[in-house]
């Protein structure tokens, strides 16, 4: 079946045909190049996506004081809660099966000067472990540690941008910048991936923080983070038993919605992942359609081009071709042209999408990219129907008496 | 060579039967030169296509070269063709896009030949045809004669047994038409059994014998005198 002689006898009808080799190699070429690109381009924006709004821990949960709304043990209703330092350590002692981390941030608005430049930014307040609960990354210098936290140090870390703003190319690791008439010591530089707005930040130890506001244990919020093997209903089961316990120890009614707000990531988590889902779902739909597209062509062509050759296939039985070498032959011939140029238009494409890289950041397309796999297995696909699509005409064709084949003018 | 007893076909049309074939009885020798004549529909084509196994009588016997030519599958019919028959068109037939020697070496290829052997006998046989210096041209690059001549050179490469000649001169001009008759009686004076259908007595008249059909019938089979060429 795979004799020289036969490989040879199709090199010549492919270097003789080339209209139609042209056709059916263009067709599964730009059909694997296009499915490649657009699956590409759908990963592409799934990466977006993800930089987006999976940017921080996910393991998290927000607490924010609020208002009660109910009476409740001699209390009365409307009454403002807030957190204190001993709302961390109670967290931490009552929770330790839980816990992986817990932080304050106390977030306010500062006016910022270093030499001539000024600017108003806001200040987050923090404990260490709010470099994990934000994936703040450190360029230069380092985050809070708990030693600045015990002895209240007038440290700061800065933003990226803030750094641009203020310093310009300066490096700002040991200056002292003015923040609302205090000096304080820049000791760290950050990046985030959460955006802009998230890098015009400036952290500094939350026990300065209060030491500033006449040396009260306030915090704003907290963030807990619990141990991310715990799993969904893990998660679910501490947030319950959090916000009886916080409830129950600031004097708020069990069914009081309103005094403390709890914020999971987990169920954030949960929907964004849907929502990547979805977005996962429409770039298969896309891949499908494109690569269905590409099956309707191939098809198409492979019809075509038997029919273009009944006549030849007809001389061909009449000269002794048997029904299976006549099949064979149109076979052999589709496969090697859909393999070269699918494989071709593969590679083609995966150049393509590397080329791109971030350069379409701006069309929320970051790193398009296409498995292996995926590629490869669309490539068969397509190789498969053109032989199939090529099979049924071909049957008929070497069915077809030659005599009626070769009256076919 | 050729032995046919009493062979029966008809086609269903519908609800009606078509009987084309009405008990042909026909016995060709070897070395024998055959005209079939007849009108259209007067059932010689398929009386060609039942000899060329392209098609199978209902009732009687077919019998080539001492082998009985009966249910064959198209695997075995496209065997014997191969081994016992050349074909020659109206049409020419020939593949347009190989060159004079390939399209007479290709039945070799299905015969299982070496590339360099079908291409050398290829040759060979376009050399009594008269065409070896066009071997390497293709066919829309010959004249209608020319064209035939390498039809005839394609299926004399696979040395059958019979020629079956359909209206091998009915698209070409009279001239041509009588160069191609020419070699046919040439191949013929060497001992090949040729079969050749044509409606047109003259060039019927180029050969040894006539068989006349009407109705599916035979009226009419003798033998002639030759106009030789």
């Amino acid at each position: 079946m795979f004799s020289r002689d036969r490989w040879n006898e199709i090199f010549e009808t492919i270097s003789k045909n080339r209209l139609r080799t042209f056709l059916s190699g263009f067709t599964v070429a730009l059909g694997i190049f296009i499915f490649v690109i657009l699956f590409g381009f759908g990963n592409g924006l799934k990466n977006s996506f993800q930089k987006f709004f999976l940017d921080d821990a996910t393991n998290t949960f927000f607490l924010y004081p609020g208002k009660t709304s109910k009476p409740y043990r001699g209390f009365k209703s409307n009454r403002r809660i807030e957190f204190k330092n001993d709302d961390l350590t109670d967290i931490k002692e009552n929770f330790p099966f839980f816990l992986e981390y817990i932080t304050p941030r106390i977030t306010r608005g500062a006016l910022v000067k270093y030499k001539s430049e000024s600017n108003n930014y806001t200040t987050r307040a923090v404990a260490p472990s709010h470099q994990f609960a934000e994936k703040t990354i450190i360029m230069e210098g380092r985050y809070i540690n708990q030693r600045d936290i015990q002895l209240k140090k007038k440290y700061v870390v800065i933003g990226r941008l803030v750094k641009n703003d203020l310093f310009g190319s300066e490096n700002p690791i040991g200056k002292y910048i003015d923040l609302s008439n205090n000096n304080y010591k820049v000791i760290g530089v950050f990046q985030d991936d959460g955006g802009d707005n998230e890098e015009r930040l400036i952290y500094l130890p939350y026990t300065t923080r209060q030491q500033l506001e006449k040396s009260n244990d306030k915090i704003d919020r907290m963030i807990v983070a619990f141990k991310s093997e715990l799993g969904h209903a893990g998660a679910m089961t501490f947030e319950s038993k959090l916000y009886t316990f916080l409830k129950d120890k600031h004097n708020i009614a069990p069914d009081d919605e309103n005094g403390i707000y709890i914020r999971n990531t987990a169920d954030q988590l949960k929907q964004n992942q849907q929502f990547a889902s979805i977005l996962q779902l429409i770039v298969t739909f896309v891949g499908l359609g494109t690569l269905l597209a590409g099956i309707i062509g191939i098809s198409n062509i492979m019809v075509y081009v038997v029919k273009e050759r009944t006549k030849e296939l007809g001389i061909r039985k009449a000269l002794g071709a048997t029904p299976k070498s006549v099949i064979g032959m149109i076979l052999h011939e589709s496969i090697f042209i859909t393999t070269l140029t699918g494989f071709a238009g593969l590679i083609l494409g995966v150049t393509v999408l590397n080329f791109f890289g971030d350069r379409l950041k701006d069309f929320f397309i970051l790193d398009p990219y296409i498995n292996t796999g995926t590629g490869i297995f669309a490539t068969f696909l397509l190789i498969l129907f053109g032989a199939i699509a090529g099979y049924i005409p071909a049957k008929r064709a070497a069915k077809i008496k030659p005599i009626v084949a070769l009256r076919d003018e | 060579m050729i032995h046919i007893q009493d062979l029966h076909k008809s086609y269903q049309m519908g609800s009606s039967s078509l009987h084309v074939l009405k008990g042909i009885n026909l016995q060709i020798n070897e070395g024998e030169l055959v005209a079939i004549m007849g009108s259209s529909g007067s059932g010689k084509s398929t009386l060609l296509n039942i000899l060329g196994m392209l098609d199978s009588g209902d009732s009687g016997s077919y019998t080539l070269d001492n082998t009985l030519i009966k249910n064959l599958d198209e695997t075995k019919a496209a065997k014997y063709r191969n081994k016992f028959l050349g074909f020659v068109f109206q049409s020419f037939n020939l593949i347009n896009y190989k060159s004079a020697l390939e399209n007479v070496a290709l039945p070799l290829y299905y015969q299982g030949f070496s590339r360099k052997d079908r291409l050398k006998k290829a040759l060979d046989y376009l050399e009594k045809v008269g065409l070896k210096k066009w071997a390497t041209h293709l066919p829309n690059e010959l004249s209608g004669g020319q064209k035939q001549r390498v039809a005839i050179a394609r299926s004399l490469a696979t040395e059958p047994k019979v020629l079956l000649a359909d209206e091998p001169t009915g698209a070409l001009d009279s001239k041509t038409s009588k160069e191609v008759m020419q070699l046919i009686q040439n191949i013929n004076n060497e001992g090949k059994t040729i079969l050749v259908v044509t409606h047109e007595t003259d060039i019927a008249n180029m050969c040894k014998r006539i068989v006349h059909l009407k109705d599916g019938v035979i009226v009419e089979d003798k033998k002639v005198n030759q106009v030789i060429l």
